[in-house]
């Protein structure tokens, strides 16, 4: 892609340090460790933007605050912010990161998409989509939005 | 018999295994059930792009598939419908097309395929007399067909109000009415007049009658068709109405109305709302699990009103997308099927 881009300067962030994770008081093996708001963000934050070289962390298109989890429930919600109040790649980007807590989390998760509240001129619309799972399916069975998928979803070479 | 009086519970009989993707849809055969002589038949559709037929074995009471359609639609087969003979099963397919399969004892084969919407059909519904077929799509549109000889069908109708994705087709039980439900969060009921009329959109129910505040995902009659129960992404499901016997009797339309809201139990979308022939609705929803409901019978001025006679959690472990009641008579079977992959036989019980 190289004119045209929906946002030609979007704002990067600088990179946050990655926290370690020193939890030392669970030694039974056994036990599956609570998933908290933290893993959950460890799955999404590296996704890249469909339309920069960047991921969706360096953009503040998602925090580890806009990770909303309920391990006893078994439900996360993730309300990410795109780059521009029009961005038509709101609905792919929404996508990205519901594929990749699909692929990533037990299945018994319940997943909630949404954007920002007021982040964006069609927030009803993008959200309705994004949380209509047949229509999710559908997206997911046309190869070409799959590969965009995939691309997003490739860890970079960094 | 007050049902609420009977301590009941939600047995599973039987877990079928075997699609590899969800299950989006189950279709209990008309005319099949042990009364009849005939061993109870039921299909199931999945993201798999296939349609299993489960059959269960009249000697041992289990299911087994019978056999697997495949080959023939290229995507997700999202829902099936048998006609009202039994003979012929219809299934909607996010391919585009509506494939008509025709039972000749142990296989099944597809005899016609229906062409003409321009993306994912969702489902497909068969009038009472099996003259007509309906479908529809994320086109937006509704169409019907109707059966011609030798295996052809013609498209009698392309309805074009809905302003969104349709989710389902569903004609009355007794009489030539089409209703169908949309992403547009709207009910709409389609009706032609007298012999040759067209059929044109003759009602819609939506937020302003009480309707819907999101995807309407389901449409259910109950035996009588006098009643219809709805619902949605909205978590509710509602309860409508009719002068069943004016609209039977005369020659113009009989409006629905509201009578009930059943809100506050689902946690999740409800995917599918099925009414029994006695009368108790059971619901899937998006939190797993299966709830049944039953009229009150507390006569109010307001109108009826319903109370959940029981909840079945973790019915399945993932979404129910589908619950269908079997139509043979005081049998009480219900059938599910979920995200897991899975398709359960239930029955309804006394508790020990």
């Amino acid at each position: 892609m190289v004119s045209g881009l929906i946002n030609e300067n979007p704002i990067i962030y600088p990179k946050k340090e990655r926290r370690l994770r020193t939890d030392s008081s669970n030694t039974d093996e056994f036990t599956p460790e609570p998933i908290d708001q933290l893993e959950i963000f460890d799955h999404i934050r590296d996704i890249k933007d469909p339309e920069h070289p960047n991921t969706l962390e360096d953009l503040r298109v998602v925090t580890e605050d806009s990770v909303e989890v309920d391990d006893d429930n078994s439900y996360v919600r993730v309300t990410f912010t795109p780059t521009m109040e029009h961005c038509s790649m709101a609905t792919i980007i929404g996508l990205c990161v519901r594929v990749k807590l699909l692929r990533s989390l037990p299945a018994r998760y319940k997943i909630d998409i949404r954007v920002a509240p007021g982040s964006h001129a069609t927030e009803d619309a993008v959200n309705k989509q994004l949380n209509d799972k047949e229509r999710v399916a559908a997206a997911l069975e046309n190869p070409n939005l799959v590969e965009m998928v995939d691309e997003c979803l490739l860890p970079s070479a960094e | 018999m007050d049902l609420m009086e009977k301590n009941l519970e939600l047995v599973e009989i039987q877990k079928l295994e075997g699609h590899t993707d969800r299950v989006w849809s189950v279709a209990w055969n008309p005319v099949s059930s042990h009364a009849d002589g005939v061993s109870p038949i039921l299909a199931s559709c999945s993201g798999d792009n296939t349609v299993r037929i489960w059959e269960q074995s009249s000697l041992s009471r289990s299911w087994t598939c019978k056999t697997v359609l495949e080959e023939t639609h290229t995507r997700t087969v999202r829902s099936c419908a048998w006609s009202p003979s039994g003979e012929l099963l219809a299934t909607a397919s996010f391919d585009g097309t509506t494939g008509i399969w025709k039972n000749y004892g142990s296989e099944f084969e597809c005899v016609a395929t229906l062409e003409g919407h321009e993306n994912e059909v969702k489902s497909v519904s068969w009038n009472a007399s099996g003259s007509y077929l309906a479908t529809c799509s994320r086109d937006k549109s509704v169409w019907i067909w109707e059966g011609l000889e030798g295996n052809e069908y013609d498209c009698a109708a392309v309805l074009s109000e809905h302003t969104q994705d349709v989710k389902m087709v569903q004609w009355h039980p007794t009489m030539d009415v089409l209703f169908s439900c949309s992403y547009d969060d709207t009910i709409k009921v389609w009706w032609s007049q007298g012999d040759d009329g067209e059929f044109e959109c003759v009602q819609t129910l939506g937020e302003s009658n009480n309707g819907h505040s999101s995807t309407v995902w389901a449409i259910s009659f109950n035996a009588a068709g006098d009643k219809m129960v709805t619902c949605s992404d909205d978590r509710t499901l509602k309860i409508w109405g009719t002068d069943i016997a004016r609209m039977q009797s005369g020659e113009e339309y009989v409006p629905w109305t509201h009578l009930c809201t059943l809100s506050g139990y689902h946690d999740r979308t409800i995917y599918s709302a099925h009414w029994s022939r006695d009368d108790i609705i059971a619901s899937g929803a998006g939190d797993d699990a299966i709830r049944l409901f039953v009229d009150s019978k507390d006569d109010s001025v307001d109108g009826p009103s319903y109370n959940l006679l029981l909840k079945k959690n973790k019915a399945h472990d993932n979404d129910v997308n589908c619950v269908q009641w079997s139509r043979s008579e005081g049998d009480q079977l219900l059938a599910s099927a979920s995200d897991d992959g899975m398709v359960k036989i239930w029955q309804v019980a006394t508790k020990p």
